[in-house]
């Protein structure tokens, strides 16, 4: 049985801020499914059905908030789907609502991934004690920091490189209109002499907290040839899960993200990931997360990775263009971060991604990731329809 | 379409209280038990998905610990959804329709003793007029039940016939948290009585679902999913009409439900006023109907929430699997006063 080739015809953001204190949770996500619906040229009525993902709840302090959110997103009556994969959420939830349309249950399909961050703290949000497991510490970055250490330790990366991707990614975020974070001052320098917070983890290596929303409209092959503007087609989409701790996990690079690459490449068609996709939008909440992941994915070699970074070749003008957007590093939605890396390789290969487009760019990989390093989320877009 | 069935469920014994046994203690079993039924171990199954709360868990990424307890290694192919497992069951029978997976693995837990629950489930409210009034969920299904009696659909002497004829079916639930003669009891929020209302507990549940061939591999007698949809209704009490449910009927339309008659209805009503709507919506009130209605003893014998709708879906299944149904609608409901709702149609061979 063939499944129905599904296409991204429509998306929409927020201008992602610190805190939007002049909505609510309702008109924030409304917010960006109006644009998305505007993008495809659609009205609410076109909608089948809604679905939609977010990270923790205790980030809003909302249980459920999607019971709340039917009707600020014309679900009334319609399937409404709440997913929640941790930080990955953002991309999961996008491939529930694609599974939708390729099982052919609905044929258009809302999907919206929200985090509303100024109405809580998360690195506290993160950081409850649960008896008789292992604490979290200070929010993700206190789990994250001596993961980064074992990398630099195992691949012998210099200590310069997340500064690196840092000023890279933040002056990305320049070029696009939506990301939170618009550092026009910034210098390396500045980057490299900001405090230490998590060692080796800076200050400027950190990603932001963010109130963002990012909607998509999916739909199948003749709501594609409707559509007014060119479609991104799905080649190829994926999850793997891995459990948080244990003794054989590899958290520099866990066998869930090799995995989860490794079926999205083979759903495409893809050999040679390197050469054959031309934009990254990947997870990287700290900048060492770059280099890591781009040996979890495929792109380098193992103890290569940072070698990529360091050579420019991840910069918006190389050959492997990453985080054009500006990334999880400038705008960070915890729980749309995911959504917003599916929604802007979207539009890199829909031609639509203005002052950060990549030139030619034919097919683009969306990336997230959560938990502790456990949960994996990816697509793989291109601007042909998928053959078959 | 693909065909998919349910070929096999589990869950645990529903207690008041589980202060001993973690999630994840208590989920295990329940995993185990379907794998074993299936004779298929964790690296077997192509999707697992799971249902559960973390306002529930009192803490964020609650999912995660339950996770390590399937075994997901090496690496799965996983979701999770933060409500009810009977969406769970959903997303995996998508999954299974779009050809990605020929199994899946759908799990469901909730522990409501750590709380209070009636507190906790304010908190699903709209979070800027109505939570801070911390209306509690017996009050709001109270409202829903006054409705009722108001309009001439119902009295509190029928709901408590209700009560007791789901207790009474429960006596054969070696499962169930509540069973046999409960008195009505006083007015809890009136007119609810302590009787109906469910009793507040710890649970978990498990099924599998499997395609075609794989299905009748697996099991003598596949639960068949006929049709399955959900819908969603304006959260505000006061533009929703409490004494229908337009969701419920729409999903059973849409799950061809009212195509055939069924034989058995396990339908998630936590009060005994919320059977008295759903059965309106999905015309099982006719004079001389012979529908079972949750011959398991339903949420008023035992509503671990968060597992309750999946078992439901579970329960229904199970009596196709045993041969005492050939035909069984199953329901499934999240948020306040019957918002969201979700209808299966499940038919043997």
């Amino acid at each position: 049985m063939s499944k129905e080739p599904v296409a991204v015809i429509g998306i929409g953001q927020t201008r992602h801020v610190a805190a939007r204190r002049d909505v609510s949770l309702a008109g924030l996500v409304r917010e960006a499914a109006r644009r998305a619906l505007d993008d495809a040229e659609l009205t609410w009525a076109d909608i089948d059905a809604v679905v939609i993902g977010k990270a923790p709840d205790f980030f809003e302090g909302v249980m459920m908030p999607e019971l709340y959110l039917a009707d600020a997103l014309g679900a009334v009556g319609k399937p409404m789907l709440r997913v929640h994969t941790a930080g990955s959420v953002g991309g999961s939830t996008a491939l529930v609502a694609t599974n939708l349309v390729a099982a052919r249950v609905h044929r258009t399909v809302l999907t919206l991934a929200f985090e509303k961050q100024s109405e809580s703290n998360a690195m506290w949000g993160l950081s409850l004690p649960v008896p008789f497991q292992q604490p979290l510490l200070a929010g993700a970055g206190g789990f994250f920091a001596p993961h980064v250490r074992a990398y630099m330790r195992r691949t012998g990366a210099p200590d310069t490189i997340g500064s690196l991707v840092a000023y890279k990614d933040r002056r990305n975020a320049l070029k696009n209109p939506y990301a939170h974070l618009h550092e026009t001052d910034l210098t390396l320098e500045k980057v490299q002499a900001s405090p230490m917070l998590w060692d080796p983890i800076r200050y400027s290596e950190t990603c932001p907290s963010s109130d963002g929303a990012c909607a998509m409209i999916l739909t199948d092959r003749t709501g594609a040839a409707r559509a007014p503007h060119p479609a991104a087609w799905v080649h190829g989409g994926a999850m793997r899960s891995e459990p948080t701790l244990f003794a054989g996990k590899d958290f520099v690079s866990p066998q869930a993200g090799k995995d989860c690459a490794a079926d999205v490449y083979r759903q495409a068609g893809i050999t040679d990931p390197r050469r054959e996709i031309d934009a990254v939008e990947m997870y990287v909440p700290f900048s060492w997360y770059e280099p890591m992941w781009l040996e979890n994915l495929g792109f380098a070699e193992e103890g290569e990775g940072w070698k990529l970074t360091e050579s420019g070749v991840t910069e918006l003008d190389g050959a492997l263009p990453v985080n054009p957007s500006g990334g999880v590093l400038s705008t960070n939605p915890i729980g749309a971060s995911g959504m917003i890396r599916f929604a802007e390789a979207a539009l890199q290969v829909r031609g639509r991604a203005g002052d950060h487009q990549v030139d030619g760019a034919r097919r683009a990989l969306g990336h997230a990731y959560g938990g502790g390093s456990q949960f994996f989320a990816m697509w793989l877009v291109g601007a042909d329809t998928p053959p078959g | 379409m693909r065909e998919v069935a349910i070929v096999a469920f589990g869950q645990s014994d529903h207690v008041r209280d589980s202060a001993e046994t973690s999630e994840v203690e208590m989920l295990m079993p329940v995993l185990h038990e379907v794998l074993d039924r299936t004779g298929l171990a964790a690296r077997d199954i192509g999707f697992t998905c799971s249902g559960s709360s973390d306002y529930l868990a009192g803490r964020a990424f609650s999912f995660t610990m339950a996770l390590d307890g399937v075994g997901a290694w090496p690496p799965i192919s996983e979701s999770h959804v933060e409500t009810d497992g009977a969406w769970a069951l959903y997303e995996a029978w998508v999954k299974l329709l779009t050809g990605e997976a020929e199994t899946a693995l759908v799990y469901a837990y909730g522990k409501s003793s750590p709380g209070d629950v009636r507190e906790v489930l304010t908190r699903q409210l709209d979070p800027y007029y109505v939570a801070p009034l911390w209306p509690d969920s017996v009050a709001l299904a109270a409202l829903q039940a006054q409705a009722l009696i108001d309009a001439g659909l119902t009295d509190e002497r029928a709901l408590a016939g209700i009560a007791a004829r789901s207790r009474a079916a429960a006596e054969a639930n070696p499962h169930a948290q509540l069973r046999g003669a409960v008195p009505p009891g006083e007015h809890l929020v009136a007119p609810l009585r302590t009787g109906d209302c469910p009793p507040i507990g710890d649970g978990a549940a498990a099924v599998v679902l499997a395609v075609g061939d794989t299905a009748r591999r697996l099991t003598e007698r596949p639960a068949w999913i006929r049709g399955l949809d959900h819908r969603i209704e304006a959260h505000s009490l006061g533009v929703r009409d409490l004494t229908d449910s337009p969701s419920t009927r729409l999903a059973a339309e849409r799950a061809g439900a009212f195509q055939w008659p069924v034989d058995t209805a396990e339908l998630h009503a936590p009060f005994t006023s919320q059977e008295v709507v759903l059965r309106r919506a999905l015309k099982l009130d006719a004079p001389d109907s012979t529908v079972r209605i949750n011959p398991s003893g339903g949420p008023l014998a035992a509503n671990p929430i968060m597992a309750a709708g999946l078992i439901r879906l579970g329960e229904a299944a199970a009596r196709i699997h045993r041969g005492e149904s050939d035909r069984a609608l199953a329901h499934a409901t999240s948020g306040p006063c019957l918002q969201q709702n979700l209808v299966a149609v499940l038919e043997g061979e």
